[in-house]
């Protein structure tokens, strides 16, 4: 088990490697759509490289020409240009950075919504197979690593680029001479930065596994605080840990070592240009083949040059990190949903309600069946109940029946169609679901009865509550079918819940009900609501009921005993009940109450 | 303000390493600070073409004074930051240590998301205070000191005309910093309400695709997806305006600088190399006055989060002390009474255990049995300490078990409980979790009681495979039987199993509860279960219903009694039966 682990995982990294060009090609494909924005960014970023290289330019002319000559008022207009280009760069500066942002949210909200759509559209098994917090990641976490891709690094790298093109192109303009001598400390400066990055990147690295490694400590600790404190191992815990804390400060304080060495060595190489420059370049002015003026404007430029260089190698690690997060993306986006629509459905709007499961075989897991050979047919208005143990295969005849998985072997027929031919929009419209655990949404009431859904007025909604029985309880909230409701309706007892779901179902007016009744316990005066509410809910329609109560199956047209897969007793519940069967046993262990 | 003062005792240990950072700082910035002049007076000589000192001195001594305080700017990091980290340090050390002694009802309160981010973020929001904070707030204060009265030096009506617009910038860093925190906070809501609505569909999936509402949900998901980016564009807005703002007054300033310098030149009162010094100072101040809006900002971040850092560090952890904690073992011989007790968890009105009163004779056995919610959990919790009984008094030995320190009554009792938790380590550190080294015979011995022996031998590294996310994974009954292992491992007095046998089968049950028996000898046994098979060997069972004893005996006395005891009993005969059809 653990070599094969080891192994998928060396392949990834490989894969990704050879992967990284398309992957990028993939990425960028997304901003298509905003090529024209784009193109004004990079306009616009190229324009600041072009004024922030015109102000040292034009210092050497106030100084060298006006200062030196007295010339008050073509300092003036000199002063006045400069003050001019800073205004309009600054301006430029803020409508580029807004830009970027804006493509940058835009290209990941069409991203996000595009994957979240996908990710709607899977089919169950998906769901059922990952955990709910890691898919929750990808459409956000993970799309929002993308965002400084699209903002802050496709177009500044461009703008980059041309802002150390135009230096170069006016410190060589100036002087061709200094301009190699500014330029030769850069090797020493792409040395020391990538030594730095690479340094700062492990020791980064690092940190994250301590970090992680003492969350997972803190996060085990306190999910396991009774067994520390009922083993009295308090004190022993805190000492281990101590350590890791210890560690995780250790590696930090190596991580500060670094920065704290940088800095200073970048500084230093700045100083050594301007050193540089002026040994050379002093010696040209003594000489008189070139002004101060020139020699201020070199100092000017070495500063502006150098930003762009260590920001290239900062754009370099925003790919890297995006790299990870846009191959979970992709891979997530060409998943593909194992049940699709056929080709050419049986379009049908309505359905009658004949159901038919023949000869049907199911297993979740390959060779593990949960059901075998299943068969049995639902006339039009019949109430069915499926009565067995738990794990006998109930909960997979409903998922069958609404194409949440597809059957293995054998087929389920409505109306005499195969379910395959039907759109799975219209055969889940004309199916209410009520299940076991009620699912409900933060929202109103009015949402979680109509779920939104517009054609169900609220007319509609208030007819559904009055015939479940809940009016009275609605009518004493404050807002009525407004009323919030947080996080899964943790405010609400369980009875009202279940209530709310069976108006949920009743406002739908399916054709065909399935019910997988709740087995939890109620006060007795909700439990006769819920009674009732039953009845009122499967009169007039197909039902399935995986029935819980015994007035339920005592509803029922026809009961359905499965056991280990198998259908093993049909009949009405006095049939069975004198049959002395494993419906008679079922019927003690699950209906006679026990006080 | 007042919420950061509990840093100052922190503070004070690493004062002496403190006071020789802001030396460090002083020294490197006077460096800093003279290497312009330098830089000036080179360039004056030059265009005078007079040299005071010759090219080469110049810039040995410039080179020279950024080695020496690139030397001292290193040390400044390696004092101020570390010491930083060390508090970080001392901080979760003392977070954490302080968790370890909290009672379970401050763990019911707290979720362990809230209490990671606060170990988390907001440890991080401190140390970001007194790293950074500190070193850039010192170094400000010093810098713009130095700079200022080099500044003065030169020209007093320069250094006021070039300082005005510098000043814009720590104004406008602040206000910006104020509102992008503010917009940044909305950011954060709505990206955590775009995760809620992930969340939450992707959990109600099963409803969402019964009712077809996937087109609808996406819809839904898009608009809050859209307000999460209007809220980040207008997050963007503000801090699109941060660079060109600091831009343009740094630019301004030095351009005033050459503007009015130049007249100076002119009038004689100023040199060219004056200007370039100043061009090269103002060059300096401008971080220190972006800095000094960043710290301000700092400051109010750090503030709600050392509260809420205190809130926990300060808990009231009344009654579990960690006292007795070092207390050597006495002698407890388990028998265990109950005396009219009474419960309810904190902050609720409901009884949840009403007038127990109940003997446990040590050396004997006791099940208890009943439906959910019953109050049989808490029963048990409240003879560990884990909650305080609300009336009436439980007696170890006939002493209150108020009057034993934590450590003597946990020391004696081995508890199983309900859900069995094992820590990501080997199983044998798992086992043996309760002594500092292991025990081999006694490792075997408690695995063999507990049903495992056969598990360990087919694991890959036996008692050294690791368990949990890393290693491998057990199944629910292994879980269990491990937890078992770990309680007996302790050699207990008193050993509660509660409901912790519910994952196993009932073969493997039948072979446990018999290695139990011998194992329980002289031994308090008390077990919990919903199975009737798994408590009816025991001397006595209780039946607890809504809260109260309403049944008790041994087994035969109770099925003749035909209450609630005697249902549960039919019922799980007739599942067996099931079983096996």
């Amino acid at each position: 088990m653990e070599k094969k682990k080891y192994k998928k995982i060396q392949e990834e990294d490989v894969l990704g490697k050879q992967i990284d060009y398309l992957l990028l090609k993939r990425l960028l494909s997304f901003a298509k759509p905003y090529i024209f924005s784009i193109s004004v960014a990079t306009f616009l970023t190229i324009l600041i490289s072009v004024l922030s290289a015109v102000r040292p330019r034009l210092t050497p002319i106030a100084i060298d020409d006006k200062i030196a000559n007295n010339d008050i008022p073509g300092l003036q207009i000199i002063i006045i240009i400069l003050i001019g280009t800073l205004f309009i760069q600054a301006g430029v500066q803020y409508l580029n950075a807004y830009l970027t942002s804006w493509i940058g949210q835009k290209i990941v909200f069409d991203l996000r919504k595009k994957l979240y759509s996908h990710v709607m559209n899977l089919n169950l098994k998906y769901f059922d197979n990952t955990p709910i917090g890691r898919i929750v990641t990808r459409v956000t976490n993970d799309i929002d690593v993308l965002y400084e891709v699209f903002s802050s690094g496709l177009v500044a790298v461009f703008g980059d680029i041309f802002t150390i093109i135009w230096i170069l192109y006016f410190m060589f303009t100036l002087d061709v001479s200094l301009a190699l001598v500014t330029m030769s400390v850069l090797p020493l400066l792409i040395y020391a930065t990538s030594v730095f990055r690479k340094k700062a990147r492990d020791s980064y690295r690092k940190i994250r596994v301590l970090v992680a490694k003492m969350n997972s400590f803190i996060q085990e600790h306190i999910t396991g605080i009774s067994v520390v404190q009922l083993f009295v191992k308090e004190k022993d815990t805190i000492k281990d840990f101590e350590k890791i804390n210890r560690a995780h400060t250790e590696q930090n304080k190596r991580g500060i070592r670094y920065y704290a060495i940088f800095f200073p060595v970048v500084e230093f190489i700045g100083a050594l240009s301007i050193a540089l420059v002026i040994w050379y370049g002093g010696g040209q002015v003594v000489q008189r083949s070139i002004s101060v003026g020139v020699l201020i404007s070199f100092i000017q430029y070495i500063e502006m040059f150098f930003r762009p260089i260590r920001d290239l190698a900062e754009k370099y690690n925003i790919l890297q990190t995006a790299m990870a997060s846009s191959e979970r993306i992709f891979e997530l986006l060409d998943k593909k949903s194992d049940i699709v629509d056929s080709k050419s459905p049986v379009i049908i709007k309505e359905f009658k309600g004949n159901i038919e499961f023949k000869n049907v075989s199911f297993a979740y897991n390959e060779n593990e069946y949960v059901l075998r050979n299943v068969s049995f047919k639902i006339n039009e208005g019949e109430r069915v109940a499926f009565v067995g143990a738990t794990g006998a295969g109930k909960s997979t005849i409903i998922n069958l029946l609404c194409r949440f998985y597809d059957v293995i072997d054998g087929e389920i027929t409505i109306d005499g169609i195969n379910i395959k031919k039907i759109r799975q929009e219209d055969l889940r419209r004309n199916i209410a679901v009520v299940l076991q655990d009620v699912f409900l949404f933060s929202g109103d009431i009015r949402y979680n009865i109509n779920l939104g859904e517009n054609t169900i007025s609220d007319n509609k909604i208030l007819e559904a509550i009055s015939s479940i029985g809940l009016d009275k309880f609605i009518n004493s909230l404050p807002d009525n079918i407004s009323h919030r409701i947080y996080e899964r309706g943790t405010t609400l007892s369980t009875g009202q819940k279940q209530l709310i779901s069976f108006a949920r179902a009743l406002a739908f007016d399916p054709k065909i009900l399935v019910l997988d009744e709740a087995t939890s316990s109620v006060d007795t005066e909700t439990e006769l609501l819920i009674q009732k509410a039953i009845l009122k809910l499967i009169s007039g329609r197909t039902s399935i009921i995986i029935a819980h109560r015994l007035s339920t199956i005592q509803s029922c047209d026809k009961i359905i005993v499965i056991h280990k897969g198998q259908i093993r007793e049909t009949g009405t519940h006095q049939e069975l009940l004198e049959k002395e069967g494993l419906y008679y046993r079922l019927y003690q262990l699950q209906y006679k109450s026990v006080i | 303000m007042r919420d950061l003062k509990p840093l100052l005792s922190y503070l004070k240990v690493y004062r002496k390493k403190l006071y020789l950072g802001f030396l460090f700082i002083l020294l490197s910035i006077t460096c800093q600070s003279i290497y312009p002049m330098i830089i000036g007076s080179a360039i004056d000589d030059i265009s005078k073409n007079d040299f005071r000192y010759s090219l080469l001195s110049y810039i040995s001594m410039g080179l020279g004074l950024v080695i020496i305080g690139g030397i001292f700017l290193f040390f400044t990091r390696q004092t101020i930051i570390v010491v930083s980290r060390e508090i970080e340090n001392d901080l979760r050390n003392k977070f954490f240590s302080t968790l370890q002694f909290l009672p379970k009802s401050f763990f019911d309160k707290f979720s362990t998301g809230d209490i990671m981010a606060r170990a988390n973020n907001d440890i991080n929001n401190v140390r970001n205070l007194l790293g950074p904070g500190i070193m850039y707030s010192v170094q400000t204060f010093f810098r713009t000191v130095i700079i200022f009265s080099i500044l003065v030096s030169i020209d007093f009506k320069i250094t006021v005309i070039a300082l005005i617009p510098l000043l814009f910038i720590t104004l406008f860093v602040y206000k910006v910093m104020k509102v992008t925190y503010k917009r940044s906070l909305l950011v954060q809501e709505a990206f955590s309400n775009m995760s809620t609505k992930a969340q939450e569909n992707f959990s109600g999936i099963r409803v969402v695709k019964s009712y077809v509402r996937e087109k609808f949900e996406i819809n839904e998901f898009t608009k809050i997806a859209g307000d999460y980016q209007k809220k980040s564009l207008s997050l963007a807005r503000i801090q699109s305006y941060s660079f060109p703002m600091m831009f343009l007054f740094t630019g301004l300033s030095i351009i005033l600088v050459i503007y009015f310098g130049g007249l100076g030149v002119i009038n004689n009162t100023f040199s060219i190399g004056n200007i370039a010094e100043f061009v090269v100072y103002l060059n300096q101040l401008t971080w220190p006055m972006i800095a000094l809006g960043w710290v301000t900002n700092l400051v109010q971040r750090a503030i709600p989060s050392m509260k809420r850092l205190t809130d926990i560090m300060e808990w009231k952890s009344d009654t579990l002390n960690c006292d007795g904690l070092n207390k050597t073992n006495i002698d407890i011989e388990g028998n265990i009474e109950f005396k009219n007790v009474f419960f309810k968890y904190p902050d609720t009105d409901n009884y949840v255990l009403k007038d127990i009163n109940l003997f446990i004779p040590k050396g004997s056995s006791l099940g208890i049995i009943g439906f959910t919610g019953s109050g049989k959990t808490t029963l048990i919790n409240l003879i560990t300490r884990l909650y305080e009984v609300s009336e009436g008094e439980i007696l170890l030995d006939g002493k209150n078990i108020k009057d034993f320190s934590r450590y003597e009554l946990r020391k004696a009792i081995g508890m199983v409980p309900q859900e069995s938790f094992l820590f990501s380590d080997t199983i044998g550190n798992n086992i043996a979790y309760s002594s500092e080294s292991i025990d081999e015979d006694l490792l075997i011995k408690s695995s063999a009681i507990a049903g495992l022996q056969k598990d360990i031998e087919d694991f890959p590294e036996k008692f050294f495979t690791k368990i949990g996310e890393r290693g491998i994974t057990l199944s629910g009954g292994q879980k269990q039987r491990t937890s078992l292992a770990r309680a007996v491992y302790k050699n207990p007095k008193i050993l509660i199993l509660d409901d912790s046998l519910s994952s196993v089968d009932t073969v493997t049950e039948k072979e446990i509860l018999k290695n139990l028996s011998e194992f329980m000898k002289n031994r308090t046994t008390i077990i919990v279960s919903h199975r009737t098979a798994t408590i009816m060997d025991c001397d006595k069972i209780i039946v607890i219903d809504d809260g109260k004893i309403v049944e008790q005996g041994t087994h035969n006395e109770l099925c003749e009694q035909k209450g609630i005891y005697y249902r549960l009993y039919m019922k799980q005969i007739i599942e067996q039966e099931l079983k096996e059809i």
